[in-house]
């Protein structure tokens, strides 16, 4: 309950303030968001397998969101930024449905 | 949360057990409040056991977390805040932001390669609809040029036919009798001649058109036209080149010297302008039919 209430509280500041990117980090916000939300779906899923542990998701959340800015940063360098948040986006993407569809299997058991 | 059960309060409880157990776990602070509800019971206690117990089953894990707070909520409520806060971020971002500014160099040569191709199909169409237009205007053009012709064609056959009135310059020829009356022959004489100096249109006294079914009669006391008896004086009103038309009636032996040879008085008058306001009735011709084999 207080998950989601943290999420709808974070929807609300997000619309309260309206805040700019910074130019810097225009490139890696939108991979920093899906990387957290692939955290946030495999801490669901964890969570209904019974082995949910805060420090891991806390852990995993960060390290998650650090290396796929980090890998776009990189490729950004290399000269190869926007294949690379797409490779990022593909992996994240298919580590979604795979967490999503285990989730949908302990609350529907289908 | 890996804290044993008892299923069987589970029923008796299932809510206020919940609670009460979490919030001296979340909230330490909160402990002296909370004792005081789980001490009057003691089925609480042992309570808190239903939700991790029921963790058999996701979805029961799920509810009691939904019913139950605990600190890892709060720590996983932070993490949901933060990514709902870039998420809305990031997607107002999105719609708000149409500068360039963000975009990595790759993104920009796409960009630029997007637009140019828009370009060229807006172009390629731009032409595709300028022919469509060359080629409607030129069928219109073509459908109003031959409508002027039928118009043309329409007046001149409605002039001919005497179906309009019509106007301009032309002849007043007054032939008054004096000592006897106007034969039907100098008036078929004159209107001949007025027809041969290019008549345009004629009426006589202003009741009759002269068209080429017309024809003239003897009558008691006068002339008939197409039926209609016209008295002296009569008043001829030819539209055409006025002088062409006094030549084609004032030539030596013309019908003004028969006229005049005959016993009555011609008085002719060119004037600029000349309204011939009488017209005839279309008449369907019974027995004549367009060949169209020519």
């Amino acid at each position: 309950m207080i998950a989601a209430l943290g999420l709808l509280v974070g929807i609300l500041l997000g619309l309260w303030f309206r805040p700019d990117v910074p130019l810097g980090l225009e490139p890696y916000l939108p991979i920093a968001v899906v990387a957290s939300m692939d955290a946030v779906f495999g801490g669901l899923r964890a969570y209904l397998d019974g082995i949910f542990d805060d420090k891991v998701f806390v852990v995993s959340f960060f390290s998650n969101v650090v290396i796929a800015a980090a890998i776009v940063y990189l490729g950004d360098k290399l000269g190869v930024g926007g294949q690379l948040s797409t490779g990022v986006i593909v992996v994240l993407g298919i580590r979604i449905f795979s967490n999503v569809a285990a989730i949908r299997r302990h609350l529907f058991h289908a | 949360m890996p804290e044993p059960t008892t299923p069987d309060q589970r029923p008796a409880e299932p809510v206020k057990p919940a609670a009460g157990p979490v919030r001296p776990e979340s909230r330490p602070s909160a402990e002296p409040q909370g004792k005081p509800e789980v001490a009057p019971e003691p089925a609480p206690a042992p309570a808190p056991a239903p939700g991790p117990a029921a963790p058999t089953t996701g979805r029961e894990r799920l509810i009691g977390a939904l019913r139950k707070p605990s600190r890892a909520q709060a720590i996983v409520a932070v993490l949901l805040a933060v990514v709902g806060f870039a998420a809305v971020t990031q997607v107002r971002a999105n719609e708000v932001d149409d500068s360039y500014a963000g975009l990595r160099e790759q993104d920009l040569i796409d960009v630029l390669n997007g637009l140019a191709g828009t370009t060229q199909r807006a172009q390629s169409e731009i032409a595709h609809l300028e022919t469509t237009r060359r080629d409607l205007q030129s069928s219109t053009d073509a459908r109003q040029a031959a409508l002027a012709q039928a118009q043309d064609r329409a007046d001149t056959l409605a002039i001919m036919a005497g179906l309009v009135p019509v106007t301009g310059p032309g002849i007043r020829i007054t032939v008054t009798e004096d000592t006897a009356p106007v034969s039907v022959d100098t008036m078929l004489d004159t209107i001949q001649e007025l027809r041969a100096a290019g008549a345009e249109a004629m009426q006589i006294n202003g009741k009759v058109r002269i068209v080429a079914q017309s024809s003239v009669e003897e009558a008691v006391g006068g002339i008939s036209v197409d039926g209609t008896l016209l008295r002296s004086p009569y008043v001829i009103d030819v539209i055409g080149e006025p002088h062409t038309l006094t030549g084609g009636m004032t030539f030596l032996e013309g019908p003004r010297a028969q006229f005049e040879e005959d016993g009555q008085t011609v008085k002719i008058d060119e004037l600029q302008s000349l309204d011939i306001e009488s017209t005839v009735q279309p008449k369907q011709p019974q027995y004549a039919q367009p060949d169209t084999s020519q």
